[in-house]
């Protein structure tokens, strides 16, 4: 190591310091809203003011008679659910296809299965619309879900494949020489060590559906209206201190499942 | 072995064939017709010769071009200083980084309603400190689109950066060090350069969600601040013009496919720079 000389020293303070300026109010930028929205939802009074009003629960309690607002986060459960389960299945068959495979069917196949991440969602969303209108069917829960697979598969696909990059070879080759067939090392040997990128993924893949707007603006309609498109009418609309509360349960549920998804599957790890 | 385990992609190319391609060839096809003749490129003149039109473009384009720097101006110091913390710090920042994008993007934008109003806490704090004596417009205003698309879409810039910092080499920091080069300099001439590619892979990310971000744009922007999503979906839904419509969502795709494909190539660029 070289004898640090003086502006060394200042230079190095004065880059953390910018850079620990600059990273803080970005944190505080970051985590700062969603506090906000949380201890705001939480007011006891009819407008949404922070610092609010006193507190209390009763905004909450008023979403136990909000009928079409629970009509809206039930369909989205059970989107988000199909979406996952669906997702996850074609998604590790296809990343087991894709990792290490150097052809150019591999290659086309990554590139075309994470272009909706790129692409407007929107603009799919409306594709989607008219060519289901020129098939003649009307939109349904079950084209919904396949929309939302389309724009949530690739969650599932990047985290595994990055899973699968990592395993080691011999692993495989072992179980094949020690006599275990391709299910048998799939279940007893990929399965297991990939599992923490698929949990990820399917973590991930559960909250972009749940959260997705731009295809369900045009996939659902008022029978099957889901809990982000009704979230974004009502504010558009009036601004009604329930759909605070709603809010609030949100980030109260994905804190739960991101600490979950933290604990059992390294979720920081796998988003790196 | 090889080809057998190739055939797994099947099920799920089948899917995108069917439900991704399938519906994006029926979008080009209908964007080409009109009332009056089967194959037109009437909706693209239409598109081209109205300012309204294709200001909206521009603007869109510029939209995602100013808040993707913002996003990178706050977003490297975090990553850099993400990958120079602990490890056990390393889980708690990267923890607050995704928090807010996995936390729906309708919540976020929703409270930043809240933040920015007329009775905000932006405009409480302005007031109370006698910087200004009536509410600040922040809503329905650009600088006010730009800042909370920047919120909302900084974690896909901060991801893939941290990723690329991670694996750098601590000692070409530290030869740099040694050679007598200070840490700006160091940074600027070393770190910076060889975390391109990171840089690259946020700025693509986060450029396609800003300009498609449909509710961010809606709620913070209002009914007179119109971008692209806002425009299909008015022509699509609001005036029932498929036609047009579709003819909208191929011209935004392509530039916004046109916008990465730049980017991406700046990336290839830098990676052999990095590399030599």
């Amino acid at each position: 190591m070289a004898a640090p000389k003086h502006s060394l020293d200042w230079e190095a303070i004065s880059l953390r310091l910018v850079f620990g300026a600059l990273a803080a109010v970005a944190i505080l930028f970051l985590v700062g809203p969603t506090l906000i929205m949380l201890l705001t939802s939480f007011t006891a009074s009819q407008s949404l003011k922070f610092p609010p009003d006193g507190l209390s629960l009763r905004w909450y309690v008023a979403l136990l008679d909000a009928d079409q607002m629970q009509a809206a986060a039930w369909n989205s459960l059970v989107v988000a659910f199909w979406t996952t389960v669906f997702s996850v299945v074609l998604g590790t068959a296809a990343a087991l296809g894709i990792a290490r495979n150097r052809s150019a069917l591999a290659r086309v196949c990554d590139v075309l299965f994470m272009s909706p991440l790129l692409l407007p969602a929107l603009a799919f969303g409306f594709a989607a619309l008219i060519y289901i209108h020129k098939l003649g069917f009307a939109p349904s829960i079950p084209f919904l879900v396949l929309g939302h697979i389309v724009v949530c598969v690739p969650f599932v696909l990047r985290t595994t494949i990055a899973t699968l990059s990592q395993l080691d070879p011999a692993l495989l080759d072992a179980s094949y020489s020690l006599g275990g067939g391709r299910l048998m090392t799939f279940r007893r040997v990929t399965l297991p060590l990939i599992a923490p990128g698929l949990g990820a993924g399917a973590f991930l893949a559960f909250m972009a559906s749940f959260d997705n707007v731009p295809v369900s603006l045009f996939l659902a309609d008022e029978r099957t209206e889901v809990l982000p498109i009704h979230l974004w009418q009502q504010i558009e609309t009036n601004l009604d201190v329930r759909t605070a509360a709603v809010s609030g349960l949100i980030v109260i549920f994905t804190l739960i499942l991101m600490l979950l998804a933290e604990r059992m599957a390294g979720l920081t790890r796998q988003m790196r | 072995m090889t080809t057998s385990q190739s055939r797994l992609v099947l099920p799920l190319a089948a899917l995108f064939v069917a439900f991704f391609v399938a519906p994006l060839i029926v979008l080009v096809a209908l964007s080409l017709t009109a009332d009056t003749a089967a194959w037109t490129a009437a909706n693209y003149v239409k598109f081209f010769t109205d300012r309204f039109n294709y200001s909206i473009l521009w603007d869109t384009l510029f939209l995602g071009l100013k808040a993707t720097l913002v996003c990178l101006l706050f977003g490297y110091p975090i990553a850099w200083i993400c990958a120079h913390a602990s490890a056990r710090w390393q889980s708690v920042l990267v923890f607050l980084v995704i928090l807010p994008i996995l936390t729906s993007v309708v919540v976020r934008t929703f409270a930043w309603i809240v933040i920015l109003g007329r009775q905000g806490i932006l405009n409480q704090v302005a007031l109370g400190l006698g910087l200004t004596h009536e509410p600040l417009r922040l809503l329905y205003t650009e600088p006010g689109v730009i800042m909370v698309l920047a919120q909302v879409q900084m974690p896909l810039m901060v991801l893939p950066i941290l990723t690329v910092l991670t694996k750098l080499d601590p000692n070409l920091a530290d030869a740099s060090h040694v050679l007598g080069a200070g840490e700006w300099r160091t940074l600027w001439r070393v770190t910076l350069p060889l975390s391109l590619p990171g840089v690259i892979a946020g700025c693509i990310l986060t450029y396609s969600a800003c300009v498609t971000a449909f509710v961010t744009q809606t709620l913070i922007g209002g009914a007179r601040l119109i971008y692209m999503p806002l425009n299909i979906y008015q022509q699509a839904i609001g005036a029932n013009n498929w036609p047009f419509a579709a003819a909208i969502s191929v011209i935004f795709m392509l530039a916004v496919l046109a916008a990465v494909a730049l980017l991406a190539m700046i990336g290839r660029k830098s990676e052999t720079y990095g590399s030599a």
